[in-house]
């Protein structure tokens, strides 16, 4: 995104910012970025009713309007990059009243203008830092196979954005018939044209512009034999764009062709090197570091929203090794309150403790990971025993209520981007 | 299979219809002769009067059809006219004679060919075959092939008012109810119609046409004498002159379908009735007629022909239906006599004039629909003497020797034979890998023998004198345990095979057969053989079977295994000692147990849940050979079956019937529990069907759920985690979303709430949910996988 204009006062965070998306990637930042109760204001199309006659009949006219409106609810579309907000009307004009509702659609290269209700926060500040970087545009595709299914994804640096599933029933061996052979090759066909028609490689080979890297990754030999397939088909049709691609085109293991398998793919060395300083590369290592001390069981990686919040309270998660981990869904709470105690909790992990926070996305494989995990972990410098031994007591009223609630808006992001997948 | 026919019928008569329109596009353009085909035409037919001289009598007209239908080849055109017109000689002295015959045989030409107008445009019942039975001898008409002759024959005849003298018996029978296998509905197809068109317009060329004059009278005898000529008949081929000769430079329609039709044209008589009716009777087909002679003759025929792939649709059916119908009959031709023709046509009116719709043999392609014959299959399971089935699959790490032992196996009890062995040797020698010989047996894609590892578990047969065993032979590569757990699904016992060579075993223990015991334990074996293999390469050491028993058995019992249902076996898969033979004293003379074989005709088979209702997880489907579009295998869970039950399969919730079952690899009218059985199936599209569905009886299908409570024993770290839920062959994503409880492995009772981690060997209550709805009931086990390690299994509750 780009900044166009800043007009936050440092001292209490009022103030607004105006923003000109660029690319759909910058849609998810502002999906992250706007909050219900924030002022928005945006050009949008609006259809105005106006009263014509004495007999009541109406005429109504689509017009490009600026307008402003208090933010009632967000929708973000994972797939097409699409960001719906909808409020009420904060400031009339000639067409529009106050309080009438409106639904604004931000488009790219459409500045708007953000104001936050109650001040910008440490987390909305970082998550601007973040959207206006230039030049962060490490992406890739991924396809995660085996036999008979395939996932093809797109990775970006903050989301992964599942595309599509291919299925082709595969029979089993069996001896005097080809059916098998067959199955396997009508699989590599169908996927190979579905995959391309995803990655829209240009007509001709444009060394200027090369389209985002491809990875394949597979049990055993799948990924091999499908980018021999690739290699195959580009020869056998002269095609000399996608048979330059092929070179660009990375095998990798996983264990499944499920996408919960892309996680660990991601992390095998031969990706390692190529994309290491994606924030996606960073956040698995992660995460899988904490998985690791969570095996080990000496007490020193907690997770869940009232663990954490206990273990930051004993100062557990501070200088030297103490690490935050954060889904970003949490700060996309309706509820204000749920998002000023995360906030607070990542202001002091950070500025008191002194120690590492890191906001996960939750499109990506290991921010879905945290998630199934409650959205919030730690990694702590010393090992505090029992942090959940009280939780027993009040679990049934007060912990378990508190954290449902939490949960809450996890399970409607979670609904909402496995209806959008669908 | 009622359901399907009439499904069938409509389809194939939209195809009819289609196929019409095309194919009169194309002959109406032929019918028009380009300047250059005239010219041709012109010289051709100059060439050909000076190749046939003077003996043979022939009108432009038939040497310009004959080569038309040749292409303008002059040479074929020739010897073609001269084996129509020469025999008339001889013929002419009988025909003679008898007189009576003749004259029937002539005016049957001319109510046959001399209106066709009226056969194919008016829609009244002019045009049946009856009048050609009350014919004396009504032989021509009826074997008639060659057209172009006979077309001359009836060249005055006006298309539309035929005196009424050349009608002659058709106002014999007007009775004649309409409907029926030949004389369709009485409504003219539109393929008859066009036909009719298309003949109208030849008439019309032919009326000027100068020398088609005088031929009739010979020609007819003529005709009656190649009828008896087998070898004068034109055989259908690309360049048989019954077929109609498109102009040059344009190609036959690709379309696989037009052979029939296409065949016919030329044909103004019986070929075109017969072919055409077929396809007016599709929509009056009566399914519960008697076949007529006609179409079981062509059943006979065609049965067996026929074979469709289950991947194509309807219309395959149809197409593939139609070659065998057109198959029938120039065999039909090639073969009786004439007479027999005759018979069969008149037994066919007979049978047209009793059933008005006969059953339309393309429908009857596929055997009829079983009916369900209501067997007590408990009852008639107890009675029978059956041997007992069992089937054992075959576990272990990578490289451990399970497919080169079954093969040995299979071999040593000559279920494989010496030739299959020494083709498999000579081609594992070709690529340097000769110690595979055996495994490849088991393994037989071109990729499983490449890179020397089973991918996917396979199935074969053997028999001892107390059981019939299937082998399930499952990969050990890590990379494949989901083929693994299929296979182990399916098994009443397991046989683990570890390899006791140096290192081998140690890493094996760290590796999958650790991981191979513990799954296949949590699916419910109970009962284990222990193959020490390769002890050839340890010298048959006491000392090392002891070690590895020792460890194992240590192992295992802690797995939860009970040591009384552990068998240790030590022997050489790859040179077959201690396999099917016992093994020699002097090797071993430390072991005193049995041989594999006897081991595993030792083991009793578990109880099997007979009586409950019909569970059948599929492990493959595929198109079971030429007469089974679609064909599933699996085991049968619970429950049981037999042919022509109504199924359900879960979780698409599609119906469909047994038409036939095998068990065992054999031929069975029921199967029960325990049973791996393959399905040919009707009335179901193939992509309701994924390996890892379950097939219910209709009565009480199971349920698809998507998230589920679960009691597991955790291999690893459980906490809320996305994994992959192994139910059989089937897997989907899903995930742990809450941590009931530890449970105390005893007595089930609830040791911690709401833990923050199951830690390894800990029995927890756990919550599960999948992204897709999967059938599960209680008491259903399954595996659960992440990042290619299996991290738990559990007990559906």
């Amino acid at each position: 995104m780009r900044l166009i204009k800043n007009n936050i006062i440092q001292r209490d965070g009022s103030g607004s910012v105006t923003l000109c998306p660029e690319v759909p990637e910058d849609m998810w930042h502002a999906y992250n970025l706007i909050r219900p109760t924030d002022i928005l204001r945006a050009n949008t199309i609006r259809r105005v009713v106006t009263k014509q006659s004495a007999t009541g009949t109406t005429s109504s006219e689509r017009m490009h309007v600026t307008l402003t409106i208090r933010v009632k609810s967000t929708d973000f579309d994972t797939s097409a990059g699409q960001l719906h907000i909808s409020g009420i009307v904060a400031s009339e004009n000639q067409h529009v009243g106050l309080g009438q509702h409106h639904t604004l659609d931000l488009e790219l290269h459409r500045n708007f203008t953000l104001e936050k209700a109650d001040g910008w926060d440490s987390i909305a500040i970082e998550i601007l830092k973040e959207s206006v970087k230039t030049g962060n545009t490490a992406q890739l595709w991924a396809v995660v196979m085996q036999e008979g299914l395939a996932n093809i994804c797109q990775i970006t640096e903050h989301q992964t954005i599942h595309r599509q599933a291919v299925t082709v029933a595969i029979p089993h061996k069996r001896s005097g018939t080809s059916d098998y052979e067959k199955a396997v090759t009508k699989f590599h066909s169908t996927l190979l044209s579905t995959l391309l028609r995803h990655i829209e490689l240009p007509s001709t080979p444009s060394p200027s512009n090369p389209p985002p890297p491809l990875l394949i990754a597979s049990p055993a030999f799948y990924a091999a034999n499908f980018l021999k397939y690739i290699k195959e088909t580009a020869t056998s049709t002269n095609n000399k764009v996608l048979l330059s691609y092929c070179s660009t085109i990375l095998t990798a293991h996983a264990s499944s062709g499920h996408m919960s398998a892309l996680a660990a793919a991601l992390a095998s060395p031969a990706l390692r090197s190529k994309i290491t300083d994606a924030k996606y590369a960073r956040e698995t290592a992660l995460m899988d570091r904490f998985y690791e001390l969570i095996r080990k069981d000496d007490q020193t990686a907690w997770y869940g929203p009232k663990e954490v919040e206990r273990a930051v309270e004993k100062g557990g998660v501070g200088r030297g090794g103490g690490v935050l981990l954060i889904s970003d869904s949490l700060f996309r709470s309706q509820d204000v309150r749920t998002r000023k105690r995360w906030v607070s909790l990542v202001d002091r992990v950070r500025d008191v403790e002194g120690g590492e926070v890191r906001v996960l996305s939750s499109l990506h494989e290991s921010g879905k990971r945290l998630e199934a995990l409650g959205g919030i972990a730690a990694i702590l410098t010393f090992p505090i025993p029992d942090l959940d031994e009280d939780d027993e007591d009040d679990a049934a009223e007060d912990g378990g209520q508190g954290e449902r609630d939490l949960l809450q808006p996890l399970g409607n992001v979670e609904r909402g981007v496995e209806q959008l997948e669908l | 299979m009622a359901h399907r026919r009439v499904k069938n019928i409509d389809y194939d008569d939209d195809e009819v219809d289609d196929y019409d329109q095309e194919e009169y596009g194309q002959e109406g353009e032929g019918e028009e002769l380009s300047p250059e085909d005239q010219e041709q035409m012109r010289q051709g037919t100059i060439k050909v009067r000076e190749a046939l001289g003077s003996d043979y009598q022939a009108s432009d007209k038939v040497i310009q059809d004959a080569l038309w239908n040749y292409y303008y080849d002059v040479g074929k055109s020739v010897s073609y006219i001269k084996n129509a017109v020469k025999p008339a000689t001889p013929k002419k002295a009988k025909a003679k004679v008898e007189t009576r015959f003749d004259k029937a045989a002539s005016s049957a030409e001319d109510s046959a060919y001399g209106s066709p107008a009226c056969i194919y445009h008016e829609s009244d019942s002019s045009y049946q075959l009856a009048p050609r039975i009350s014919f004396p001898f009504p032989i021509p008409p009826a074997n008639q092939r060659d057209t172009a002759t006979t077309r001359d024959f009836f060249y005055d005849v006006p298309w539309l008012h035929v005196p009424h003298q050349r009608l002659g018996h058709l106002s014999l029978v007007p009775q004649i109810p309409k409907g029926g296998l030949l004389g369709g509905s009485g409504k003219s197809s539109k393929l008859a119609a066009l036909a009719a068109a298309r003949r109208k317009k030849e008439e019309d060329k032919k009326t000027t046409s100068p020398s088609v004059e005088n031929q009739s009278p010979d020609r007819a005898i003529s005709l009656l004498d190649r009828l008896g000529k087998k070898d004068a008949l034109p055989i259908r081929g690309s360049d048989s002159p019954s077929k109609t000769a498109p102009p040059e430079g344009r190609k036959i329609s690709l379309r696989p379908k037009p052979a029939p039709v296409e065949a016919k044209e030329p044909s103004p008589s019986i070929e075109e009735q017969e072919e055409a009716s077929p396809v007016e009777s599709y929509p009056i087909a009566n399914i519960k007629a008697d076949p007529s002679t006609f179409a079981e003759a062509m059943l006979g025929l065609s049965r067996g022909d026929f074979s469709p792939s289950p991947q194509q649709s309807r219309n395959t059916n149809r197409r593939s239906s139609i070659k065998v119908h057109d198959f029938s009959i120039s065999n039909a031709f090639s073969g009786p006599s004439p007479d027999d023709v005759v018979l069969t046509a008149q037994a066919k009116v007979s049978k047209n004039s009793e059933s008005p719709a006969p059953s339309n043999p393309v429908s009857r392609q596929p055997s009829p629909p079983r009916k369900n014959r209501n067997i007590n299959v408990l009852e008639e399971y107890e009675r029978s003497d059956q041997k007992n089935a069992a089937s054992f699959v075959v576990i272990g790490h990578v490289d451990h020797g399970k497919s080169t032992l079954m093969g040995r196996l299979l071999y040593d009890l000559k279920v494989v034979d010496q030739r299959s062995i020494d083709k498999l040797r000579r081609e594992a020698d070709n690529i340097g890998k000769s110690s595979f010989a055996l495994a490849w047996v088991m393994d037989e894609t071109s990729e499983e023998r490449a890179r020397g590892v089973t991918v996917d578990f396979a199935t074969n047969y053997f028999e001892t004198n107390k059981t019939r065993f299937t082998i399930l032979d499952a990969p050990g590569h890590q990379d494949f345990i989901p083929n693994m757990i299929a296979g182990a699904s399916q098994a009443d016992f397991a046989v683990l095979v570890i390899d006791a060579s140096t290192n081998s075993f140690e890493s094996g223990l760290r590796g999958q057969t650790k991981e191979h015991a513990l799954l296949v334990r949590s699916m419910g074996v109970q009962q284990l053989i222990i193959v020490i293999n390769k002890m050839d390469n340890v010298c048959w050491s006491q000392q090392r079977f002891d070690e590895i028993s020792q460890q194992m058995s240590n192992f295992l019992t802690s797995a939860g295994f009970q040591s009384k249902n552990i068998t240790f076996v030590p022997c050489a898969g790859l040179t077959g000692e201690n396999v099917v033979t016992p093994i020699k004293q002097e090797t071993a003379p430390w072991y005193h147990g049995s041989c594999l074989v006897e081991v595993l005709d030792s083991m009793n088979a578990s109880q099997r849940a007979i009586s409950s209702p019909l569970r059948l997880t599929i492990s493959d489907v595929f198109r079971g050979g030429t007469n089974n579009a679609l064909s599933l295998t699996g085991r049968i869970d619970s429950g049981s079956l037999q042919a022509g039950e109504q199924i359900i399969v879960m979780p698409s919730g599609e119906r469909a019937s047994i038409r036939s079952l095998e068990a065992d690899n054999n031929p069975a009218e029921w199967a029960v529990a325990g049973q791996i059985v393959t399905l040919h199936i009707t009335d179901m599209d193939p992509v309701h069907l994924r390996t890892g569905d379950i097939v219910c009886s209709a009565s009480s299908p199971i349920q698809n759920l998507t998230s589920f409570t679960a009691k597991i024993l955790a291999f690893e770290h459980v906490m809320p985690m996305f994994l992959d839920v192994h139910r059989g062959p089937l897997h989907v994503p899903g995930k742990v979303t809450k941590l009931l409880g530890t449970l105390d492995k005893a007595t089930g009772e609830v040791v911690k709430k709401k833990p923050r981690v199951v830690p390894p060997g800990a029995a927890a209550r756990v919550e599960i949910e999948m992204e897709a709805p999967v059938p599960l009931e209680k008491g259903v086990r399954v595996v659960l996988r992440a990042e290619g390690q299996t991290v738990a299994a559990g007990l559906v509750e």
